[in-house]
């Protein structure tokens, strides 16, 4: 299937005056992962709000799998699982009732709900702790009982407004296989402004700011075309001229303790560096490739702009 | 859908010691209540036989027991209908029904039937009293019926009036004092019609506690059941048009 199952034209929001979003255009196909990025208060969860229909937009349409949010809303509705930004747990009911109720709004027949129920608790690793009050439970459970609420129903499109948010290390790595594993065959939204997420998950990056896309690309493009960088350290300093020189070296910088950033050109390799280091006994120690890609663009798209404003 | 709604209601009142409370608080009150009125019938009763047209035993116990009741709910039925929209705003759980393939109008309702199962489950602990009568002496079935309807119908437009409120404030304690307010304006308002005679009809009218004298004494006018309905209908779209309003703002 090549239509895309979300489709966003022309979007704009307004708070009375203020403008949350405007003009905001994208699509998503089917097996897709795309990382809502941007500073705080740029608009990533109105956006969110909006497509999940929360939120009236001002103007603009916003479709899910080809069902118009505002004029079919229920059918739109009915292939979308939504994780708002605070999970919309109900504390005083246990897991398991939550999911039970949660898959009877989503209309799962009777005799499907211990199916669903069984796979979501297993996916998102609440096996344990089905009998357990959400109240009781730490934050990092009762946001994995929010990513659950929001696939029970085993929607095309999942939103998830900033799901590792409060989850410890090794949480965070089973969701970012959860998100994975479900952007195989699904459409997922994801929002966040931990930007290694993005490198690690999404398929596609959009950069908002100021209710604004300011970029949008897929994350492997990101990693092409860039200049590559290497963080070097060197025993016996040959010189930043004499780095800069060598082939494939865009130029250097030195930085503390023997240490160099060493810009390659796109596309070329370390090779010469390497060699020549061996050869004349620099005595290299360190060779560590710096994936700094998307932070860069994030604080440059970022940042200058804020400069520019002022 | 709606029935998935209003069980959950049901089941989170009864989670919390609330309705429980709630219950076990009015029932011991019109309790002692109704046999205070019982007593006061034994020692009417040698009197009574002489009268002609008397008074049975549900105008002398019932009626004025339901009366009281009535003012009593006025005052608690505010701490049931506070929790169900404000608490669900405060804690942000309204986006899961709102992102849940359901319209307002059956989110509204659902939280609406919640209130009435309630409601019945109260209602009908309270007429067990009456009913025990049965026991010793005829009372008027008719009657009792009649009371049974005023006050689920009075009680659900409480409830229908407590859900706007909610809908409006995400503190439950505003959502609370708010509807007590109204509830009580609306019981009061027509105190003054004894000296403004232009007006008195009107207010008479809107009195929610006129309409429900009448069903106590067991006249059953169609007039009154259209107010009852006439409220709940009307606050019922108020809250629709409250919550689909919000997500314009």
């Amino acid at each position: 299937m090549t239509e895309a199952l979300v489709q966003v034209e022309n979007l704009s929001r307004y708070y009375q005056n203020h403008c949350a979003i405007s003009n905001l255009s994208f699509s998503l196909k089917a097996g897709e992962v795309l990382g809502f990025l941007g500073p705080n208060g740029a608009g990533k969860s109105t956006t969110m709000q909006v497509i999940s229909g929360n939120l009236a937009p001002t103007e603009g349409e916003v479709s899910i799998a080809g069902h118009d949010i505002i004029e079919s809303p229920r059918a739109a509705k009915a292939h979308l699982g939504y994780l708002p930004e605070h999970p919309p747990v109900y504390r005083e009911s246990s897991v398991d009732e939550y999911l039970k109720f949660c898959a009877r709004l989503h209309r799962i027949p009777s005799p499907q709900r211990t199916g669903s129920l069984d796979r979501v608790k297993q996916q998102c690793g609440l096996t344990e702790v089905g009998e357990r009050l959400i109240g009781n439970l730490s934050k990092g459970y009762q946001q994995r009982v929010g990513i659950a609420q929001a696939i029970i129903h085993d929607p095309p499109v999942v939103i998830l407004d900033e799901p590792t948010v409060g989850l410890d290390p090794i949480q965070i790595r089973e969701i970012r296989e959860l998100i994975r594993s479900l952007g195989s065959e699904r459409s997922v939204i994801l929002s966040t402004h931990i930007l290694s997420e993005v490198q690690a998950t999404c398929d596609r990056v959009q950069i908002i700011r100021a209710g604004e896309l300011i970029y949008n690309a897929s994350t492997e493009s990101l990693n092409q075309g860039h200049e590559q960088s290497y963080a070097i350290a060197l025993r016996q300093s040959p010189g930043l001229e004499k780095l800069a020189s060598l082939a494939g070296v865009d130029h250097a910088e030195k930085l503390e303790g023997g240490r160099y950033r060493v810009f390659f050109a796109p596309d070329s390799t370390p090779d010469a560096l390497v060699a020549t280091a061996v050869e004349r006994d620099w005595g290299l120690y360190e060779l560590i490739p710096e994936q700094q890609s998307l932070e860069d663009l994030f604080i440059e798209l970022t940042h200058n702009e804020e400069a520019n404003a002022q | 859908m709606i029935w998935v709604i209003a069980r959950r209601e049901v089941g989170a009142m009864f989670l919390s010691p609330m309705a429980w409370i709630i219950l076990a608080v009015i029932q011991t009150i019109l309790g002692y209540m109704f046999l205070t009125n019982l007593d006061n019938f034994f020692l009417l009763q040698p009197q009574l036989t002489q009268l002609a047209n008397t008074p049975g035993v549900t105008d002398i116990v019932i009626t004025p027991l339901m009366q009281v009741a009535a003012i009593i709910l006025l005052m608690v039925m505010p701490l049931m209908t506070m929790r169900s929209i404000a608490d669900e705003k405060r804690n942000r759980t309204l986006s899961l029904l709102i992102s849940a393939p359901l319209g307002m109008t059956e989110i509204v309702l659902g939280k609406f039937l919640g209130l009435v199962l309630f409601i019945v489950i109260l209602v009908s602990m309270l007429m067990l009293m009456p009913l025990s009568l049965y026991l010793g002496t005829s009372p008027d079935t008719g009657k009792l019926l009649s009371i049974y309807l005023g006050m689920l119908l009075l009680l659900a437009s409480f409830a229908a009036i407590g859900l706007y409120l909610s809908s409006l404030t995400e503190n439950q304690t505003i959502a609370a004092i708010s509807t007590f307010g109204v509830l009580l304006m609306l019981w009061i308002i027509d105190w003054i019609s004894s000296s403004v005679s232009n007006g008195q009809s009107i207010l008479t009218y809107l009195s929610i506690l006129k309409h429900h004298q009448a069903m106590l004494e067991g006249i059953f006018k169609s007039s009154d059941i259209a107010y009852y309905l006439l409220l709940i209908t009307g606050f019922l779209v108020l809250t629709i048009r409250q919550l689909d309003r919000e997500r314009l703002l």
